[in-house]
């Protein structure tokens, strides 16, 4: 069982490594994103510091969604996905690799950047420090979520808006929890520690239950 | 019990039923609305509220609790009978949340313009990002997304299947969505919409309240079971016992 | 083994009824087929063949009806039941930017027999791809590519095949060698279900035709 795991992880690390160009333009499309407030509302120190966290969030769920279509897509277009849905190990097992791989690519990159990103909003090291661990414990959030949009909207046009407007409603509880760790942690680091507890459970709750519901939603696709 | 239950599962019979309870179901809608709007408007106080009193305009909260209600109402019948859907395989019950989700999504828009409407008399702006609204507004998310995503898949079944499962996944957050837009922070809740008990309310205020309910529930029921209708009849278009019935009406009076 | 008489058929369909959409594809199929057959599906475009081989599969759910392996539905079996098959639809299931090797290599771990690096290389140079194994699938040619999606054939220990028009793409050494594996799968006792539009002459074992949409 864990052979096979480690299998379609391999192979989908493997296969975005051979092309490097889409992981990047996700990154990319976050610094960009997050680049553009400041342009727009102003570059003022203090108002940087109260944007800083809801901009960084935003621009986390903004990126995770692109990213999102290209999850399944790929392998429902050449046949390989139908492979994956008839092998003797569990769907749930499967997906969960591959939400695994996606997040690896795209959920982890954005938390290396967060100093990054910190810098330009004129946070302090306390609140970066918190922003990292709050996207560390969100990011997969967004990705295990998200996989059930991704699975749900499977080979239709206007795939990508369609599942945003899904997705994005539940993404709000990740949204409202994770830029107010980042804002409470800047003034107290202690503060932040309600806000981290509940990313975490909601991290295992997604574990627990996402990945069966995206199997579920692979099964009803790929008729 | 069960036999004849079963019966009406089936989409052949299910619509002549609906087409007998559809006209007494507008009759009750009808009679419920008017006899709570009547009350409301005639027999509850000028003003709501002590200290700082809301004057007439305070009366669209007939329709805008009602509406409200109705909103997370209906979307709750609507995973229920999608789930039962998925469960049993029938395809009158995905049908049956099809009809209802236009209905729902109508009334949630309808709760919020009322919510904007009396804002801006009450709090002095359209919007607020009150809590309570602002999951309203989620929720009208919820059933557009039900909808869309219905609509942009071609074969039926998927789309009876995919969007019931998206329905559920939408319950399940629920809680969660409403419960972080309520306290964003963790340590303590502080939520603005007064947590009015209904207890609390006028009597006269309150039955008005329920009247209106009542009839915005009756009219569920019509507008449900017409679009019901008109749901069977388009997807069993291949059927027998549609051709007859266009036969029917096609021919010359 | 037990004598046929005996034991259940191996694959037994009853009153299978599909739809795709509101459309109603074929109703109240029956049939049992046992080892060392080879059933050949039949029908015009849009008889619903593609549908019955998925449902077989399990990866279209019927509107009414069973499918039975061994005795048991295949939704009970679940797992059990795809440990014992191989399907190969329309699409390959092969990653473009993967090379021959790699790719048949996932498949014969996701195939649960995972083999040897010098196993990998003889099917695919049996197959007939010597000296394309390494490049990466998406410089080869439609026929090739098939190629690499049938070597899977010659790895496979699963009793049942299902064949989705596997003879599409193919040129003349390839669809002798196609005939030939299918042919000595149900010599050995297996199950092959396919829609084809060529006649697969089998050395032992039976042939049987199911007519859709008739």
């Amino acid at each position: 069982m864990l052979k096979v795991f480690w299998s379609v992880l391999h192979r989908d690390l493997l296969l975005a490594l051979r092309r490097r160009t889409d992981v990047l333009t996700t990154l990319f499309f976050f610094v960009i994103v997050v680049s553009l407030f400041p342009l727009g509302v102003g570059t003022g120190q203090a108002v940087l510091r109260v944007l800083g966290p809801g901009v960084v969030w935003v621009a986390a769920l903004l990126a995770s969604m692109l990213a999102l279509e290209r999850l399944f897509a790929a392998d429902y277009e050449d046949g390989t996905l139908e492979q994956l849905l008839l092998t003797d190990q569990p769907l749930v097992l499967l997906t969960l690799a591959k939400i695994t791989a996606h997040w690896l690519l795209t959920g982890l990159p954005l938390v290396l950047i967060a100093p990054l990103v910190g810098m330009q909003y004129h946070l302090s090291d306390a609140a970066i420090g918190v922003m990292m661990l709050a996207l560390l414990l969100g990011t997969p959030v967004l990705s295990l979520i998200g996989a059930i949009g991704a699975a749900l909207t499977l080979g239709l046009r206007g795939g990508g808006i369609l599942l945003a407007l899904l997705i994005l409603p539940l993404y709000i509880p990740v949204l409202v929890y994770g830029a107010g760790a980042v804002t409470v942690g800047a003034v107290a680091l202690g503060e932040a520690r309600p806000y981290l507890t509940l990313l975490a459970a909601f991290l295992v709750a997604a574990l627990a239950l996402a990945p069966f519901a995206s199997a579920a939603a692979l099964r009803i696709s790929i008729e | 019990m069960t036999p004849s239950w079963s019966r009406f599962a089936a989409p052949a019979t299910f619509y002549p039923l609906a087409g007998r309870l559809i006209p007494v179901f507008w009759v009750l809608a009808a009679a419920f609305i008017i006899l709570g709007l009547y009350w409301g408007f005639f027999e509850t106080p000028d003003q709501l509220g002590g200290s700082n009193a809301q004057k007439d305009y305070y009366r669209i909260i007939f329709i805008h609790v009602g509406s409200a209600w109705m909103s997370m109402w209906l979307y709750a019948v609507m995973v229920g009978w999608a789930a039962v859907g998925l469960v049993f395989k029938t395809r009158l019950s995905f049908m049956m949340a099809n009809a209802i989700a236009p209905t729902g999504a109508i009334f949630t828009f309808l709760a919020l313009w009322t919510g904007a409407i009396w804002g801006r008399p009450s709090w002095g702006t359209y919007w607020d990002w009150d809590p309570r609204l602002t999951s309203e507004l989620i929720l009208f998310f919820l059933y557009i997304g039900y909808i869309a995503l219905h609509s942009a898949i071609d074969d039926s079944r998927r789309a009876d299947r995919a969007a019931s499962l998206l329905a559920i996944v939408g319950l399940v957050m629920v809680p969660v969505i409403f419960w972080s837009i309520n306290c964003p922070d963790p340590n303590q809740c502080a939520a603005l919409h007064q947590r009015s008990g209904l207890g609390r309310v006028d009597g006269n205020i309150l039955f008005a309240m329920l009247t209106m309910t009542l009839g915005l529930w009756m009219y569920s029921f019509a507008t449900t079971l017409m679009r019901l209708r008109g749901i069977i009849l388009t997807r069993e278009a291949q059927t027998a016992w549609v051709q007859d019935l266009v036969q029917v009406e096609v021919r010359p009076s | 083994m037990l004598p046929p008489m005996l034991a259940p058929p191996m694959l037994a369909v009853a009153k299978l009824e599909c739809r795709r959409g509101d459309r109603l594809l074929f109703s109240g199929l029956d049939f049992q087929i046992d080892a060392g057959t080879l059933l050949h599906v039949r029908g015009r475009n849009g008889s619903g063949k593609t549908t019955l081989l998925r449902t077989l599969c399990g990866l279209f759910t019927q509107d009414a009806g069973e499918v039975h392996w061994k005795g048991e539905s295949i939704r009970a079996l679940a797992e059990d039941f795809r440990r014992e098959l191989l399907y190969l639809g329309h699409l390959n299931g092969i990653k473009g930017d993967l090379t021959g090797v790699e790719n048949l290599r996932l498949a014969a771990t996701l195939d649960g027999n995972p083999v040897e690096r010098d196993a990998l290389w003889a099917a695919l140079g049996r197959i007939g791809l010597l000296g394309f194994e390494d490049l990466p699938t998406r410089m080869l040619s439609q026929g090739q590519k098939k190629r690499v999606a049938l070597a899977r054939l010659i790895l496979s220990r699963a009793p049942l095949w299902v064949l989705d028009e596997p003879f599409t793409a193919l040129d003349l050494a390839a669809v002798d060698l196609l005939q030939g594996l299918i042919a000595d799968h149900v010599a050995a006792g297996g199950l092959a279900v396919l829609t084809t539009h060529q006649e697969v002459p089998l050395t032992a074992g039976q042939a049987r035709h199911l007519d859709l949409g008739a």
